[in-house]
């Protein structure tokens, strides 16, 4: 059953030195601040799964917290490379990272397959190509119906799944919508997880009937963080905020400005400073 | 004529000619995404855009920066989760045609997005596949723009992140593969098209004003040209304007 608490214990009581953690969210709804307080407690040797690292795995692996990274595309979407991960993988800065590479068809599948309770995905791909010569995890299986010949890989079960929603009801169940990625998979496949909200509400009332809202049998913690996807963006309340994602592109570059700014933007401030961006865009979406 | 345009503008308006009104068209973020919409606001305003973040018939008004940009959502007819995406939608075979972009191609159209040098010891780790392995696979026929350059354009890949003709001739058949792979690849100087036998892509068509020395020149492999080779058309001042203010609200909207 779901239970409201402060970022600070969600993170504490869910998260272990070790754990693989899933952080979902496709370009929407990015569980950023999350990202951040994992960090400042600094856990480590954690496995990352996502499909999208983003720029909140590349602070991870950037500030040393990750051993591992399950993914499929490691970019900064539309502006070039995610340096912290580049420099993980090609100079082991600041720890070595093993990397665990599908595709985005073998990644949504197995996340399926987690959430359904099954050992492995089986879908048509990975055909005529590279990446199963380098993952030992991506294997073929016969279909016994017809025997065309199908790509597996194991299911994703994450420790812990953290996604960013944009509400909670009282009674701690939560809703999106907009683009939905991949989340209700991972926090169903996953044995624990920690909830962002952008607001919790009495009851949601009035909805789409088919609104993604995951009950809260399903869920652990819940914590409200308005502003927690920033610079990603939660539909009807911000925008992503694409300057910042081209900017982090400088940030980035070097070890020591990617240092100097996670000192002053993540390890000496707190989750209010999403609350702050979040109201900076909507004053400036107010004056457009 | 010739007007004022730059390659890059060509290029785009090349690629963005290659669709049709009826095409149901996987896109890919950054030039795919720019030749798409450019083609939905010129002659196939009635062509369905498909995101792999989930949007479907998608019209946004500014170019996205990534693929999951709100405007895809806030403007499409629905939107699906990503599972559902990729499995119903684009593995099931409903898309005519997926247009990508790559960081280094073959003579066969493979593309190579994941690593120059070693996988294990990259000298250049790039981002890898996304969407890209089973788009190449499971759309009707893929369309790649690319900028050409002797780097990009590889006499041999480090790593096929997604299968073209992959060793070329019937390859593609041979691992049960149903759809054409690529057959239209546009770049900053020329239009290549696969030869139906041999499956190596050759120049079909030359943009005004370049030289086959300068398309030889920028190529890794020894280009071949087809025996009718054509002059590609050039841009048309409505394809122009429409790109350029295409552009000019996307930078507005990015601030960046």
């Amino acid at each position: 059953m779901s239970r409201f608490l402060s970022l600070a214990e969600a993170v504490e009581e869910t998260i272990r030195d070790g754990d693989s953690v899933a952080m979902e969210g496709f370009t929407h709804l990015i569980p950023s601040a999350a990202g951040h307080e994992i960090i400042r407690q600094r856990k480590r040797n954690l496995t990352l799964i996502k499909m999208t690292p983003d720029i909140i795995y590349d602070q991870l692996i950037g500030m040393g917290c990750a051993s591992r990274l399950v993914f499929s595309w490691g970019g900064n979407p539309g502006v070039g490379s995610l340096h912290r991960l580049r420099d993980a993988v090609e100079n082991g800065w600041p720890c070595p990272l093993a990397i665990e590479e599908h595709s985005h068809a073998a990644m949504a599948n197995a996340y399926e397959a987690g959430a359904a309770g099954l050992p492995c995905a089986i879908f048509r791909g990975y055909i005529g190509v590279d990446l199963p010569k380098v993952n030992p995890r991506i294997k073929q299986v016969t279909c016994p119906f017809t025997g065309e010949v199908l790509a597996a890989v194991p299911a994703h079960r994450p420790d812990v799944a953290v996604i960013h929603a944009l509400k909670a009801d009282r009674a701690g169940n939560v809703l999106l919508e907009g683009i939905v990625g991949v989340q209700k998979e991972a926090v169903l496949a996953a044995k624990r997880s920690i909830v962002t909200v952008e607001e919790i509400v009495e009851d949601f009332g009035t909805r789409s009937f088919n609104a993604v809202i995951l009950p809260n049998w399903t869920i652990g913690a819940i914590v409200a963080v308005p502003g927690g996807a920033y610079p990603s963006y939660a539909q009807g309340y911000y925008k992503r905020d694409n300057a910042f994602y081209i900017a982090w592109d400088m940030i980035a570059r070097e070890r020591e400005s990617f240092l100097a700014w996670m000192k002053s933007n993540v390890l000496d401030k707190g989750p209010e400073v999403f609350a702050e961006e979040r109201r900076r865009l909507s004053l400036a979406a107010a004056g457009e | 004529m010739p007007e004022n345009y730059t390659s890059n503008e060509i290029m785009t308006i090349a690629a963005a000619r290659a669709l049709r009104n009826n095409d149901v068209c996987f896109v890919g973020i950054g030039m795919p995404s720019a030749a798409s919409n450019l083609a939905r606001l010129t002659h196939a305003p009635d062509i369905t855009l498909i995101y792999e973040s989930g949007t479907i018939a998608t019209r946004p008004d500014v170019l996205p920066l990534s693929i999951g940009d709100g405007e895809l959502c806030e403007t499409a007819l629905t939107t699906t989760p990503v599972v559902e995406m990729f499995r119903y939608w684009l593995q099931a075979g409903r898309m005519t045609v997926g247009f990508l972009g790559g960081a280094q191609i073959d003579r066969f159209a493979n593309l190579n997005t994941t690593v120059v040098g070693s996988y294990d010891k990259p000298k250049v780790r790039l981002p890898g596949g996304g969407g890209a392995p089973e788009i190449a696979s499971a759309c009707g026929e893929i369309f790649i723009i690319m900028a050409q350059s002797k780097r990009a354009f590889a006499d041999k890949l480090d790593f096929v992140t997604s299968m073209g003709h992959g060793e070329g001739g019937d390859h593609r058949a041979r691992l049960g593969l149903k759809t054409k792979g690529p057959t239209k690849l546009i770049t900053d100087l020329c239009v290549f098209e696969p030869n139906p036998v041999t499956k190596e892509m050759i120049v079909s068509s030359i943009h005004p004003g370049v030289t086959r020395d300068q398309i030889a020149a920028s190529t890794g492999w020894t280009v071949r040209f087809a025996a009718n080779i054509a002059e590609t058309p050039p841009p048309g001042s409505r394809e122009l304007q429409v790109l350029r203010e295409l552009h000019a609200r996307t930078a507005r909207a990015h601030g960046g």
